[in-house]
C-alpha cells in the first residue's frame, strides 16, 4: 500500500491520504478529474476497476467516494471528492470517459444527492420519475407523502436526456441530447416482460430483428433501502440484505455482519465462520441451478428449469431445517448465526453432494451439448477482458470473460484462505462461456462443502454482543462475493446506534450499464440471451 | 377390414327417400358441419389435455388431476371459462380485420379436415387432387396470422406476424417438397389412392431411404408450420410475451389457442397419411393370419392412434430443445432442408424409375 | 350451501367469513333454476380455470415460480397455464413489492385484463408495504390502487399458502353469478369511479 499513496502524494502533493489498509484519498474537485487518469494510467497504479461511487449528504456539503481497485495489483483505495457549489447545484468533474460504468453510477448519485457531474453524456435520473421532487437520500429529504404521492397515472417520459458542461464564465450550462432518432423504431420491452427477469425495462431501437440501442430503465423495484437503513439500528438493518440478491441471502447478510463485526471489532467463533460459509456455497449451488434453469426457460428450453429446480429445493429444505424460512433467511447475526444447526444438516449436506455429478451431467446430457443452445449461445454478446473490467462486470459474467475477479480469492475473507477452491475463469466472453462458468462453478461450491461437512468445529455459534450496538465514529468498505459477482459495502457511522450512511454496492447493477454495449448489433432474441446470461436480479439492480 | 362407407350410404339413401335431392344435399351438409365442429372441439379439447399431461411426464410433475377424473374435464373448464370470458375491445385497431383474423386461423384448420382419411370409408370430400387441396387450405393459415399481428396495431404482434410469415412461406416448401416425394412414390394425389397404395406396406417401409428422409424433413417442416417448439418464435413467450395473438382475449384467443392444437392433429394426420398409411392398418406381405388380426382393428382407431403417436413426438419436440434464432431458423430451412429435399425427390424419382422399392 | 373445491374438505376452509356472508346473502334471494344451473356450470369452470398472469416484481415471484415446479405443481388444479399478455389471463398475483414508479403499470396491467378478473396480494409487501412500509419510493400496499380479492400473507409467502389463496379465490369464484345477482361487476364500477386514471376508459 505504501508504494501507491507515495506516488499518489507525488503526483498530488495537495491530496490528504487517509488510512491505511483502505486508504482514502481526498482530492480538490477541479484536480479530480486529472487524478481520475492518473489513477487509471499509472503504470504503478493501474485502477482500472471502479467498484463503486458512493454519494454523501456531510449535512454541511456533499461529496461523493470512488472505491477503485487496481486488478493487477490487487489493490483498493478510496477517493473522497466535494462538490463544489452550493446546496442547490453541486456539481463534480464527471469520469465517464475513464470508467465506462462511471455513467450509471454518476446517475445514480445524481438521483439521489442531486450532485451534477459535469460532461457526463446521461445526466437523467436512474430510479425515480423525472419530475420526482427532491433527492431521497440528502438529510434534509421531506418525506411528506403528499410531496410525491402514488399516482396512478402514466409516468412522463422524455426521449431527451441534459448533459450539464462548465460555461466559459464558469457557470453550470445545461444542454439536452437526444437518446432516440426521430425514425427509430422504439419497442418497449419490460417492465412487464417473461424475460426480464423481474421489472427491468428496455427501450430497443429495431432495424427489423436487429438491435441498433438499448435505454435501459430502473426503478420499477427501487425500495429504497439505504434510507430506509439510516433510521434502524444495525441488527435492524441486516434483513434488507435478504431482499435484494434474493438468492445470495446468505452471502450479502454475511458480507453486512462481518463489515459490522470488523467495526465494532468483534471476534466470532470458528464454528459461525465455517456454518456461514457452507450457508453461503450452499445459495451459491441454488443460486446459479436456478440460473441455469430459468436461462434455458428464455432460450425456449422450459423442462429444464423444473430439473435444476429439483436441486434448488433439496437445498431449500437444509436451509429451512436450519433457518426455518425458504427464501428470507435473516440467518446470519451480529456476532455469529442465529441458532444452532439442525441436527441432520450433515447428513443432508452429504446427501446433497451426493446427487450433484449426478444432476450436472444430466444438465450437460439435456442441454450444453444440444446443437440449437451451442447456435444460440456461441459467440453471443461478446464481452472482452478490457470491457468487462471498465463496465465493472465482476461475478461469473467477468470471469467468463478472463477476468479473475473472485472476491474470495482476491480480498479473502472468513475462512476462504484455508480452503482448496479453483477460481473459475474462460476466455471466450461470450454467453456461453457464461453459463459455463456457472456450471463449474457448482462443482467448485461442492468441493468448498465437502471439505467442511465434516470438519465443523464444536463452539458456541454465537459470540455475545450488546444489544444496543454502537460502533465507533469512522467509516469501513469491504467488498466480498456474492452469487453474482463482487458485492461492496460503504459504512459510515457517527457514533450512534444507527449508521449514518450505508452504500450497498450490487454486483447487478454495472450489469444494467453494459447490456446497451454487448447487444448492439445483434438480434432480438440473443437480447434474451444475453439479459440472462448476465444474470441480473432486479430488485438487486435497484435495491 | 371393415368398410364404414355403408352407414353414410344407408343416411343417404334413407334421407333421399323422405326428401328431394336438393335438400337432402342441404340436410347432409349441415350434418357434416355439425358432426365436424364436435369433432373439431372435442379433439382439440383432448390435445390441450394430451399436451398438459404429456408436459407434466415430461417435467417430473402430475399435470392437471383434479378436475373430473384424472383431470380429464380441465380443458373443458378452460373452454368454459373462455367462451364467457371478455372480449376486449380495443381502440387504435383495424376492427375489421381483427375480428376476421381468428376466424380465418380456425377456417384453414377446418377445412383440412374435410380430407383427412378418418378411416376406411369415413372422409368427407374424396377428389383426385386431395393433397393439393390440403397444402392450399394449410397455408391460409398464415394469413390469418399476419392479419392478426397486424391489426393488433402493437410491436410485438407486428414482429411476431412478419416471423410467423417469414417462417411459415419458407416452410411450406419443404412441406410441399416432402409430399411430392411421397406423392411420386404413391402415384396419385387423390387421398384415398395413396391410403390404398399402402395396402401391403407402409410407405416408410415400402420407399425406404428417400421416405425416411423425407419423413424426417416433414416432422421438422411441419413443427415449424404449427409454430410449435422450438420454432415458436411468432409467439416466443420469452421474447414477444404472446406474439401474435398478444391483443386478443377471450374466446378470440381460444380460437388461436384451439386452431394451434388442431394444427398439430393436422400436421400428425397428414404425415401419418403420407407414411403411415393413414387408416390402413399394419400389414407385412406374406404374413396372412398377421394382417388379418391386425384387420380387426378398426380403422379409426389406425388412424387416431398413428396421428397421437407422431403429435407425441412433435410434443416432445417442443419441451426438449431450446428456441432457435430467426436468423438460424430461415438458415436451416433454406441451406439445409431446402436442398436435401430436392435430392432426396431425384433419389425418390430414381428409385420409382428402377423399381428399387419394396 | 357449502362452498368448496375439490381435494380439501369444507372444514379447511371455515375460517372464511366474507364466503359465509356472500352464500347466506344468495340463499335469502333466491334463484331461477334454469338460471341457477346455468351459473353452476359457468363458474365451475370459471373456478377451475384460474390462468395466472405472469407478473412478479421480486422475491415472491420466485415461490410463485416453485410453486409451478414438481414439488407443488400447481399444474394440478390447471393453473399452469401462465399466460404472459394481460388480455389472456384470469388473475393476477402481485407477487412483490410496488413502488411508486411500477404503479401506473400495474394499474395498466389492471385495466388490460379481461373480465372476469382477480388479484391476489401475494405477500406482505402487497398488502401493506411489508418491511418497506417506512420507505419514500413503495405503495403502501395495493388495496389503493386495485380491488383485491384474496390476500396471502407471507415474505414471501410458502407455496402452500399460495396454494391455500388460490383456492380461496376459486371458492369466491363458485358463488358469482353470471346472470345478475351478486355485482362484482358493480363493485368494480363503483372502485373505478372512486379512482379514476385520465385517458383511460374504464
Amino acid at each position: 500500500m505504501a508504494n501507491i499513496t507515495e506516488k499518489i502524494s507525488k503526483l498530488f502533493p495537495q491530496a490528504v491520504i487517509e488510512g491505511d489498509t483502505t486508504p482514502v484519498v481526498t482530492i480538490a474537485n477541479d484536480q479530480w478529474h486529472d487524478l481520475a487518469l492518473a489513477l487509471r494510467d499509472d503504470a504503478e497504479l493501474k485502477m482500472d476497476y471502479l467498484i463503486t461511487i458512493v454519494g454523501m449528504d456531510w449535512t454541511e456539503n456533499l461529496g461523493a467516494i470512488y472505491y477503485l481497485m487496481s486488478t493487477e495489483y490487487n489493490k483498493i483505495i478510496g477517493v473522497k471528492v466535494l462538490a463544489a457549489g452550493d446546496r442547490q447545484q453541486p456539481t463534480i468533474p464527471s469520469v465517464a470517459d475513464v470508467w465506462k460504468v462511471a455513467t450509471l453510477y454518476e446517475r445514480e448519485v445524481f438521483d439521489f444527492f442531486g450532485i451534477i457531474f459535469l460532461n457526463n453524456p446521461d445526466m437523467r435520473r436512474l430510479f425515480l420519475n423525472i419530475d420526482w421532487v427532491g433527492y431521497p437520500l440528502r438529510k434534509d429529504y421531506d418525506e411528506n407523502p403528499d410531496i410525491n404521492p402514488v399516482s396512478t397515472e402514466s409516468e412522463r417520459q422524455t426521449d431527451f436526456t441534459d448533459v450539464y458542461t462548465l460555461g466559459a464564465d464558469g457557470k453550470v450550462e445545461k444542454r439536452q441530447e437526444r437518446i432516440f432518432q426521430k425514425e427509430d423504431f422504439v419497442v418497449n420491452i419490460g417492465p412487464q416482460h417473461p424475460a426480464t427477469h423481474g421489472v427491468l425495462r428496455f427501450r430497443t431501437a429495431v432495424d427489423g430483428e436487429t438491435i441498433k440501442k438499448i435505454d435501459v430503465y430502473c426503478g420499477y423495484i427501487h425500495r429504497g433501502i439505504e434510507k430506509l437503513c439510516e433510521n434502524l439500528t444495525y441488527p435492524q438493518t441486516l434483513h434488507f440484505m435478504d431482499r435484494m440478491d434474493y438468492f445470495s441471502a446468505h452471502n450479502y447478510h454475511h458480507a453486512l455482519c462481518m463489515l459490522i463485526e470488523k467495526a465494532a471489532g468483534i471476534e466470532i467463533s470458528r464454528r459461525a465462520q465455517v456454518i456461514r460459509v457452507m450457508m453461503d456455497e450452499l445459495s451459491r449451488i441454488a443460486s446459479h441451478c436456478l440460473f441455469i434453469g430459468t436461462y434455458c426457460m428464455d432460450l425456449g428450453a422450459t423442462t429444464m428449469l423444473f430439473y435444476t429446480l429439483r436441486v434448488r429445493e433439496q437445498i431449500l429444505d437444509i436451509m429451512e431445517k436450519t433457518c426455518g424460512a425458504r427464501m428470507t433467511f435473516n440467518y446470519d447475526c451480529i456476532g455469529g448465526v442465529m441458532q444452532d444447526l439442525a441436527p441432520d444438516f450433515v447428513q443432508d449436506v452429504k446427501a446433497l453432494l451426493a446427487v450433484i455429478p449426478a444432476n450436472l451431467k444430466e444438465y450437460n446430457e439435456i442441454f450444453t451439448g444440444n446443437v440449437i443452445a451451442r447456435n444460440r449461445m456461441e459467440g453471443v454478446g461478446h464481452l472482452t477482458r478490457e470491457d468487462a473490467i471498465a463496465y465493472g462486470i465482476t461475478g461469473p459474467s467477468g470471469r467468463a470473460s478472463g477476468w479473475a475477479c473472485d472476491m474470495r480469492k482476491l480480498q479473502p475473507y472468513s475462512i476462504y484462505p484455508e480452503l482448496d477452491f479453483e477460481e473459475i475463469t474462460a476466455t471466450e466472453g461470450d454467453s456461453m462461456a457464461r453459463f459455463k462458468c456457472r456450471l463449474r462453478e457448482i462443482e467448485q461450491s461442492a468441493k468448498i462443502l465437502e471439505q467442511l461437512v465434516d470438519n465443523i468445529p464444536d463452539g458456541e455459534y454465537c459470540v455475545k454482543v450488546p444489544k444496543m450496538l454502537k460502533l465507533p465514529v469512522g467509516s469501513w468498505f469491504q467488498v466480498t462475493e456474492g452469487c453474482r459477482g463482487a458485492f461492496g459495502l460503504y459504512l459510515e457511522s457517527d457514533g450512534t446506534t444507527k449508521p449514518y450512511r450505508l452504500k450497498i454496492a450490487p454486483p447487478c447493477l454495472p450489469q444494467a450499464a453494459v447490456v446497451d454495449h454487448i447487444t448492439r448489433g445483434q438480434k432480438i432474441a440473443d437480447l434474451i440471451t444475453i439479459g440472462g446470461s448476465l444474470d441480473y436480479i432486479v430488485p438487486d439492480i435497484d435495491r | 377390414m371393415q368398410d364404414l362407407s355403408f352407414i353414410f350410404t344407408w343416411i343417404d339413401n334413407s334421407l333421399r327417400a323422405l326428401m328431394p335431392g336438393w335438400l337432402t344435399v342441404t340436410v347432409e351438409c349441415l350434418l357434416i358441419g355439425v358432426g365436424l365442429l364436435l369433432v373439431y372441439a372435442l379433439l382439440a379439447l383432448f390435445y390441450i389435455y394430451y399436451e398438459r399431461k404429456l408436459c407434466a411426464a415430461f417435467q417430473c410433475r402430475l399435470g392437471p388431476n383434479r378436475v373430473g377424473p384424472w383431470g380429464l374435464l380441465q380443458s373443458f373448464a378452460d373452454m368454459f371459462k373462455m367462451l364467457i370470458k371478455e372480449i376486449i375491445h380495443l381502440n387504435h385497431i383495424d376492427r375489421f380485420l381483427f375480428g376476421l383474423a381468428p376466424y380465418l386461423v380456425i377456417i384453414a384448420s377446418m377445412l383440412a379436415f374435410a380430407v383427412l382419411p378418418w378411416g376406411n370409408g369415413i372422409q368427407i370430400i374424396n377428389f383426385n387432387i386431395g393433397i393439393f387441396f390440403l397444402i392450399a387450405v394449410s397455408s391460409i393459415g398464415v394469413l390469418g396470422i399476419l392479419l392478426a399481428g397486424w391489426s393488433s396495431n402493437n410491436k410485438f404482434t407486428l414482429i411476431g406476424s412478419l416471423r410467423s410469415g417469414a417462417q411459415m412461406v419458407s416452410y411450406e416448401l419443404s412441406i410441399g417438397l416432402s409430399v411430392i416425394t411421397m406423392v411420386c412414390l404413391a402415384g396419385t394425389m387423390s387421398v384415398e389412392g395413396i391410403v390404398a397404395e399402402q395396402q401391403n406396406l407402409w410407405f416408410i417401409f415400402k420407399g425406404h431411404i428417400p421416405a425416411i428422409i423425407a419423413f424426417v424433413i416433414y416432422m421438422i417442416a411441419g413443427t415449424a408450420e404449427t409454430n410449435r417448439g422450438p420454432f415458436d418464435l411468432p409467439e416466443a413467450e420469452s421474447e414477444l410475451t404472446a406474439g401474435y395473438h398478444t391483443e386478443y382475449s377471450g374466446m378470440h384467443f381460444g380460437f388461436f389457442y384451439l386452431a394451434e392444437y388442431l394444427n398439430l392433429f393436422i400436421v400428425s394426420g397428414v404425415a401419418a397419411l403420407l407414411f403411415f398409411g393413414g387408416w390402413m392398418p399394419f400389414h407385412i406381405p406374406g404374413w396372412e393370419s398377421f394382417n388379418h388380426i391386425m384387420d380387426y382393428i378398426p380403422s379409426v382407431i389406425w388412424f387416431l392412434g398413428k396421428a397421437f403417436v407422431l403429435s407425441f413426438i412433435i410434443i416432445w419436440f417442443k419441451w426438449t430443445f431450446p428456441r432457435l434464432r430467426i436468423d438460424q431458423l430461415l438458415s436451416l430451412e433454406w441451406k439445409y432442408l431446402l436442398p436435401i429435399n430436392l435430392v432426396n425427390l431425384v433419389l425418390m424419382v430414381l428409385i420409382i424409375v428402377f423399381n428399387w422399392h419394396f | 350451501m357449502e362452498v368448496t373445491t375439490k381435494s380439501m374438505p369444507y372444514e379447511a376452509f371455515k375460517d372464511n367469513e366474507y364466503i359465509e356472508k356472500l352464500v347466506k346473502e344468495l340463499q335469502d334471494s333466491g334463484t331461477n333454476v334454469i338460471v341457477g344451473s346455468l351459473d353452476k356450470l359457468i363458474n365451475w369452470g370459471r373456478s377451475n380455470s384460474i390462468w395466472p398472469l405472469t407478473f412478479a416484481t421480486s422475491c415472491c415471484g420466485i415461490e410463485f415460480v416453485s410453486l409451478g415446479a414438481a414439488r407443488f405443481d400447481m399444474a394440478r388444479f390447471g393453473w399452469e397455464v401462465a399466460r404472459s399478455s394481460p388480455r389472456q389471463a384470469d388473475f393476477m398475483m402481485v407477487a412483490g413489492t410496488i413502488v411508486h414508479r411500477m404503479v401506473p403499470v400495474f394499474r395498466r396491467l389492471y385495466d388490460q385484463l379481461a373480465e372476469p378478473k382477480y388479484v391476489i396480494a401475494c405477500g406482505s409487501c402487497a398488502i401493506s408495504g411489508g418491511p418497506f412500509r417506512k420507505s419514500y419510493h413503495v405503495a403502501k400496499g395495493i388495496e389503493d390502487i386495485v380491488p383485491v380479492d384474496v390476500f396471502v400473507p407471507g415474505c414471501p409467502p410458502r407455496p402452500e399458502a399460495m396454494i391455500y389463496g388460490i383456492m380461496q379465490l376459486s371458492r369466491k369464484i363458485k358463488v358469482e353469478r353470471f346472470f345478475g345477482g351478486v355485482n362484482r361487476q358493480e363493485k368494480q364500477k363503483e372502485f373505478l369511479a372512486a379512482h379514476p386514471v385520465e385517458g383511460v376508459e374504464d
